[in-house]
């Protein structure tokens, strides 16, 4: 009841009034309180979701823990919030949270209007439809009058408006705010379709209780980088943050592993050297020590390893590399070298 | 303060003197409270601003690119956010003024029930009473909104009765659209009601005069009814019928009562209603049984002892709780973001907020609607309440 409209009152408080969050240097609060806070979604498997141990699990998880490990050595020191989609900015404008994980998509608008800077690009993704295979739909275009649902907060609600008109083609919207509804409402037929990022989509579909009745059709209708979001104005932790992404990306680029990364550190190659801190002092230049990237890929692991393990082949949802294969195979995971 | 006190301060020093100590302190905390404000307003725009967040409120007329389930007005993704917020703004006073009328009759059913002589409907009452009145709202509005989807058939099989049709996708009916000169029926009806007002006092002023009695209920039944209608034959049905038919996905044509709705308001009245009967049972009991004899003395009937005796005087006891429960009532319908059912937090302090990041004016504004609204409920109550209350002679 009032609750909501409290909580949204508090959080715009707490923006309103929280003095210097903004551009206190969040890599010295963060070493005082010994974790980082990181804002993840309520349970998108695969991409953050507690698993059966009760732990968090997921390509956005792993992320936040490569941060730790490069701030503390350790990638345990973190802690998670669960957001839901229309939650999440206010919680990393107020300071609630030191970064934002959640498969959150880069536009201009939430890049230049919120306050906030995107990262980089741990995940590229569009989206898809998600229909009941009974339907026997074959393309998108088939959807005309539908009622779809969808989540609220999300660029999901957008992009589905601009689909379907610039296809002349109508639908009813069925929104909700959290996750669980609109699975529900989906399950429950309240709605033909079920729409959000493919890779969101995937996950869902293993859900349902028959997730083979279900299909996505091959229609991607938009561009969905999902990045790490931190504030503006501290620029110090938005190189961390930048960082981490690129050093498991450029790990696995020279074959370096959580594995094999303790061979490696005798390595002569210079561009291991470099990353793994044997050379020169780039640790000292973003505030961290020179093991930061050895912490991460010793106890995270590489950008592929960990994408095999929370959604490619060594997960449940069994998504192929695709786009999100390095530059060298043809995708587009391309880190700027660090020298 | 006399005059005696007066002279007497004139004297004394002004420090001591209640008065001018009095005026001081209520100075002093206006000045406080102003700072306060004023120092929160200017710390929350130079912090959006340090943390380069968008203000002001030119976001509003600014297209806003989303589509909305049900809209009691003209609204499509070109509309401005502003317009979203006032379909958000109708969506709300359309289910709370709804909510509140049902809420109103059940619970003065069920409260008139739990004093009734017959056990059974004494006991229904009661356990109608404690268990709605104990289970968490939210939870009900979850139990509702399951159990109309749940219960519905499929679009493809939706119960059909005439051009009538029901299913999970909500109930479609046939929609009246409305041709030239259709709005003189409208003015009919108010025409009736207009009528009935002055025929109530008129009959009043008779049965004062003379005791006669007048049918003034029926008869205004029939001008409130009857002159629309006579005006709907007159005029030889003014409307096109569009009726809904099922087209692809869903219907097509005609109206939809979506289910959200149908849950929402189900939830909200019969939660409300249970505390509303409370209210009205202890209004009734509140009036002292030597009322009631006092009136059988006379030679009145029960019937007419309840209406002109007993209830008045409840009312008086009534009505200042009553208020508060319209008033939750309205707030509590912002829970209907967990239904999916688009009222104003939904909209506006939903998708608005979040696809335009200015949540310090979004939340402000929707604070400063739920206050309009409340305070204008409270002051019809109150002007009702001071009508009831009992005029001492
Ligand atoms: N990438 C889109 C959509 C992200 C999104 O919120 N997707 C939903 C549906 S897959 C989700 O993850 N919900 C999880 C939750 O609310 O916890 C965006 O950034 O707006």
């Amino acid at each position: 009841m009032k609750t909501k409209i409290f909580t949204g009152m508090l959080a715009s408080a707490a923006l309103a009034l929280s003095a210097s969050t903004a551009s206190a240097a969040t890599l010295d609060d963060v070493k005082a309180k010994g974790f980082v806070q990181c804002g993840v979604s309520t349970g998108l498997s695969g991409f953050s979701a507690p698993n059966d141990a009760g732990e968090w699990s997921g390509i956005d998880v792993e992320y936040c823990r490569g941060v730790a490990a490069a701030v503390f050595g350790d990638p345990s020191k973190v802690k998670f919030t669960a957001l839901t989609a229309k939650e999440r900015f206010t919680a990393l404008q107020s300071g609630e949270i030191d970064i934002l994980s959640r498969n959150t998509t880069w536009t201009m608008s939430r890049d230049t209007q919120l306050g906030l800077n995107f990262a980089g690009v741990n995940y590229y993704d569009g989206q898809g439809f998600m229909v009941r295979k009974a339907l026997g739909l074959n393309s998108a275009l088939e959807l005309s009058g539908a009622s779809v649902c969808v989540q609220t907060g999300t660029t999901t609600e957008l992009n589905l408006t601009d689909y379907f008109k610039a296809n002349n083609m109508e639908y009813k919207p069925v929104v909700f705010e959290k996750l669980e509804e609109v699975n529900a409402a989906y399950a429950a037929n309240r709605c033909d379709v079920y729409t959000t990022d493919a890779s969101g989509l995937y996950s869902i579909r293993l859900t349902l209780d028959n997730p083979d009745e279900h299909t996505v059709l091959p229609e991607i209708i938009s561009k969905e980088p999902l990045g790490p979001v931190v504030r503006q104005g501290d620029d110090q932790w938005f190189n961390i943050a930048k960082w981490t992404h690129i050093a498991m990306v450029n790990a696995e680029e020279l074959g370096v592993t959580s594995e094999n990364v303790d061979l490696e550190k005798d390595s002569e190659n210079p561009n291991i050297k470099r990353l793994l801190g044997t050379e020169g002092n780039f640790g000292e230049s973003i505030g961290l020590d020179a093991e930061w990237a050895y912490n991460i890929i010793k106890t995270v692991g590489n950008y592929g390893e960990v994408f095999d393990r929370t959604v490619g082949a060594g997960s449940p949802l069994k998504i192929e590399r695709g786009r999100n294969a390095l530059w060298t195979d043809g995708g587009l995971q391309y880190g700027p070298p660090i020298r | 303060m006399n005059n005696d006190s007066n002279a007497q301060s004139s004297k004394a020093s002004l420090l001591y003197d209640p008065v001018a100590r009095s005026i001081f302190f209520q100075c002093l905390t206006v000045a406080i409270v102003a700072w306060l404000v004023y120092a929160g307003i200017n710390n929350a725009i130079t912090n959006l601003e340090k943390a380069n967040v968008a203000s002001g409120f030119g976001f509003l007329s600014d297209r806003s690119g989303f589509d909305v389930s049900q809209s009691l007005i003209e609204y499509t993704n070109d509309s401005s956010y502003l317009r979203a917020f006032y379909v958000g703004l109708t969506n709300t006073l359309l289910v709370s003024a709804l909510g509140i009328f049902f809420a109103t009759i059940i619970g003065f059913a069920v409260g008139i029930g739990r004093l009734s002589q017959n056990y059974l409907i004494r006991k229904i009452c009661m356990v109608y009473v404690e268990l709605l009145r104990n289970i968490p709202l939210l939870l009900q509005l979850l139990f509702w909104y399951k159990a109309v989807l749940g219960v519905l058939p499929n679009v493809r099989d939706a119960m059909q009765v005439g051009n009538i049709y029901l299913s999970n996708r909500g109930l479609a009916i046939p929609k009246f659209i409305p041709e030239a000169g259709a709005s003189t029926i409208f003015w009919a009806f108010v025409v009736g009601i207009i009528a009935t007002f002055v025929v109530a006092k008129w009959a009043k002023k008779r049965q004062m005069k003379t005791g006669q009695q007048f049918p003034t209920i029926l008869v205004g039944f029939g001008l409130v009814l009857g002159l629309p209608l006579l005006a709907l034959i007159v005029l030889g049905f003014p409307f096109v019928i569009e009726n809904p038919e099922l087209g692809g996905f869903n219907f097509r044509g005609g109206s939809v009562v979506l289910p959200e709705f149908v849950a929402l308001l189900l939830g909200l009245a019969l939660y409300t209603a249970a505390f509303i009967a409370e209210i009205v049972r202890s209004g009734i009991l509140a009036v002292s049984k030597g009322q009631t004899e006092a009136a059988y003395a006379l030679g009145i009937r029960p019937n007419i002892t309840m209406r002109k005796v007993i209830v008045p005087q409840a009312m008086r006891v009534v009505i200042p709780p009553l208020t508060s429960q319209y008033l939750n009532l309205t707030k509590n319908s912002s829970l209907a973001v967990a239904i999916g059912y688009p009222d104003l937090v939904a909209i506006f302090s939903g998708t608005v907020l979040n696809q335009t990041g200015q949540a310090v004016e979004v939340v402000l504004m929707t604070m400063l609607v739920y206050l309009f609204l409340s305070l204008v409920t409270s002051t019809f109550m109150n002007w009702f309440n001071s009508r009831v209350s009992l005029v001492e002679r």
